[in-house]
């Protein structure tokens, strides 16, 4: 560890050094581990831990899985053998949430093959330039843009309509159309560039070589693209994914009002229910089976962890 | 199976520049084929274009008498060698090679076996469960190698595939090659910027310039009866004496050089007249000491520098017009004879000599 520091600082000179692990070390205590240790300390509480001077500290002030039991089986008095809608709507979510990814996936996937392989110098800034741009819209501004688009009275059925492929309107925004193309458009450069980066770096000789031993397309990609991209296509659907079950603003403004987003919940115990140990709880169960499922799925598709990063 | 490899007037443009220009030739069926060029001739590009990775801007090319255009690159009977080789990492080295069966759709035992026998062919036995980067340099240019073999092709077409490797291997595997080449029975055409790996190798030479084809013949036609000054001074070391043609008689002619007047032999394919501008090429193996009181070719010269090389001897000498001359001398076992500074005659016999119109050489 000394001799690290000494060649770290050897490296970067005195100054540089202390100003970067002075900053790296801050910004990972006080911004990413404090405040969620902060929120799973709090997850384990009773609600009036924080509301009632009183009992703080007494006896009766002790870590509990109260909150954690409520996600699972609701209030005391659930006629149902488990907490219906919460469960539920958990479950939606991840679903949800799996299905934008895929569908991202499938979008972005030849996009980003054909701006690192096939387009070249300036058709290929002015794709990046257009997939960019649109972007400086500010989130709330293209929700509400959504809502006129898709609702019942919006443009899009205004024109399927007049074409006459529809007969009456449909209420995309209550069919929840409207909520999954939002999330899909939202988080798809971050499918896009980690895509890019991986197929950017593959020599083209070799798609090629597939090519020239009398391969199709669809194998060339399934057996020399798609395995070499592997680690792009993991980071993007992990961020594509992990923000998708997070998102609160879209699934808040553009969502059907019979189906709530898990986030939408924990929202509610925080902000209505003034409930914070209840709201870190399902905050934090939300947290760990995303993590979890990252893994498995990353296990499944045999991709290491460190392959990530690359 | 072997097929002959046709170009018709084949030229190949990028925006304005002009890759490769109205290249014509046949290459034989079973033939080893080479085409040599200093590198940005061309030879990669017009490699694309037989394979069909390369549309051509112009002209034919076709493979066994059928015309190519519009045949892309996976229906060819052709088999392309990268000039990084373009092994897949991702596979073992027994997928790398039966890839072209994969893509058949044979089952895995097949493709076992076939791999099998061709890294046998290739000298790399019992190694198909390797990685590819746990492979060498050479290793990895066999696996190449077999890779494209196991899609059988009539022809197959190798990118400068040695030069990445040292000086040994590559001449290890020149002699693979060749003996690989002709176990196969199949058409090899053969790209290099090494004229010694174009000359112990093929059966066949064409030398390129600038997108053309100056030349083409075996290799000691392209060595001893160059028909440009382009491939006279390209292939070989060769000294250049630019003059002026004074006399011709159809197989001889004389020239005059500022470094003296010279009769040299002409080449059949190109005519001169009198009063042509010309250069005179002479090899250095060819320059010997001579007296002055000689007749014929002589030169005057100071030694500059000398060059012990094993079994020769190279000396740089300058004439007295301060043209630098390169002589080769067989190394005798005796010390050197001469000091730099020395001043020496030299002279070459007009059968040593060829004179061909004046034209582009090659960069040193
Ligand atoms: N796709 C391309 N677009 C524009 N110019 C190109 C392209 N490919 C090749 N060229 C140009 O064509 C010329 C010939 O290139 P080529 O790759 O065929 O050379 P080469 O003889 O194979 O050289 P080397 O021995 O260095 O590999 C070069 O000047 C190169 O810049
Ligand atoms: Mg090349």
């Amino acid at each position: 560890m000394i001799s690290w520091l000494k060649q770290f600082s050897s490296r970067n000179g005195v100054g540089l050094s202390v100003y970067l692990l002075g900053t790296v070390t801050l910004w990972i205590l006080v911004m990413i581990i404090l405040p969620q240790l902060l929120m799973l300390d709090f997850s384990f509480r009773h609600n009036w831990h924080h509301m009632d001077p009183a009992k703080m500290g007494g006896p009766e002030d002790v870590y509990t899985l109260v909150n954690y039991h409520f996600l699972l089986y609701g209030s005391p008095n659930n006629p149902d053998p488990f907490n219906v809608v919460d469960v539920t709507v958990f479950f939606r979510t991840i679903i949800a949430a799996v299905f934008v990814t895929i569908f991202d996936l499938a979008i972005c996937y030849p996009i980003a093959y054909y701006l690192a392989q096939v387009a070249k110098g300036a058709r290929a800034r002015f794709m990046v330039l257009a997939l960019i741009v649109p972007f400086w819209v500010n989130e709330i501004l293209r929700a509400f843009a959504f809502r006129i688009l898709f609702g019942e009275e919006g443009t899009l059925n205004a024109i399927l309509l007049a074409l006459g492929i529809l007969n009456e309107p449909i209420d995309f925004i209550r069919e929840d159309v409207a909520l999954y193309a939002g999330l899909g458009y939202a988080y798809i450069l971050l499918m896009i560039f980690p895509l890019y980066n991986a197929i950017e770096s593959l020599d083209k000789n070799q798609i090629e070589a597939a090519r020239d031993l009398g391969s199709s397309w669809v194998r060339i990609h399934h057996r020399v693209v798609i395995p070499f991209a592997k680690p792009g296509i993991t980071s993007g659907c992990t961020m594509v994914f992990m923000l998708t079950a997070g998102a609160l603003a879209l699934p808040q403004i553009i969502g059907g009002p019979s189906s709530l987003w898990f986030t939408q919940i924990i929202y509610q115990w925080f902000n209505t229910g003034s409930n914070w140990p209840r709201g870190s709880a399902y905050a934090i169960v939300l947290l760990v089976v995303c993590i979890a499922f990252v893994f498995l799925v990353m296990r499944i598709f045999k991709v290491r962890i460190g392959e990530i990063g690359r | 199976m072997s097929a002959d490899v046709q170009l018709e007037n084949v030229s190949v443009r990028f925006g304005d520049f002009t890759a490769v220009r109205d290249a014509s030739l046949t290459i034989q069926g079973g033939e080893f084929f080479s085409f040599l060029g200093p590198s940005g001739c061309g030879k990669t590009t017009l490699l694309r274009t037989i394979s069909g990775f390369q549309e051509l801007s112009e002209g034919r090319v076709l493979i066994g008498g059928r015309d190519m255009a519009g045949i892309e690159a996976n229906r060819r009977p052709t088999a392309l060698i990268f000039q990084n080789l373009a092994l897949f990492p991702l596979m073992s080295v027994w997928e790398n090679i039966s890839f072209a069966l994969e893509v058949r759709g044979e089952s895995k035992q097949q493709r076992l076996k076939r791999a099998d026998e061709l890294l046998e062919l290739v000298a790399l036995p019992g190694q198909g469960n390797k990685r590819v980067d746990e492979l060498s340099g050479g290793q990895k240019q066999r696996v190449a190698v077999a890779r494209a073999l196991c899609a059988e092709p009539e022809v197959l077409l190798l990118d400068e595939p040695l030069s990445a490797l040292d000086l040994k291997l590559r001449q290890h595997m020149r002699t693979e090659l060749r003996a690989i080449q002709q176990r196969a029975g199949i058409t090899f055409i053969y790209i290099t910027h090494d004229q010694g790996e174009a000359l112990t190798m093929s059966d066949r030479v064409a030398v390129m310039r600038q997108g053309m084809i100056d030349q083409v013949s075996d290799s000691t036609t392209v060595y001893d009866h160059p028909e440009t000054a382009f491939v006279a001074s390209f292939v070989g070391g060769n000294n250049a004496f630019p003059g002026r043609l004074t006399a011709a008689n159809g197989t001889e002619a004389t020239i005059d050089t500022p470094d003296g007047t010279f009769s040299a032999r002409t080449s059949s394919h190109s005519a001169l007249a009198v009063g042509d501008e010309s250069i005179v090429f002479v090899r250095p193996e060819s320059v010997f000491f001579a007296q002055e009181s000689e007749q014929g070719n002589l030169v005057e010269v100071t030694l500059v520098s000398q060059e012990f090389e094993g079994h020769f001897w190279h000396l740089v000498l300058e004439t007295q017009g301060g043209r630098a001359v390169r002589m080769s001398v067989m190394n005798d076992g005796a010390p050197a004879r001469y000091q730099p500074g020395e001043k020496l005659t030299i002279g070459f016999s007009t059968t040593n000599a060829i004179v061909l119109p004046k034209g582009e050489l090659a960069a040193e």
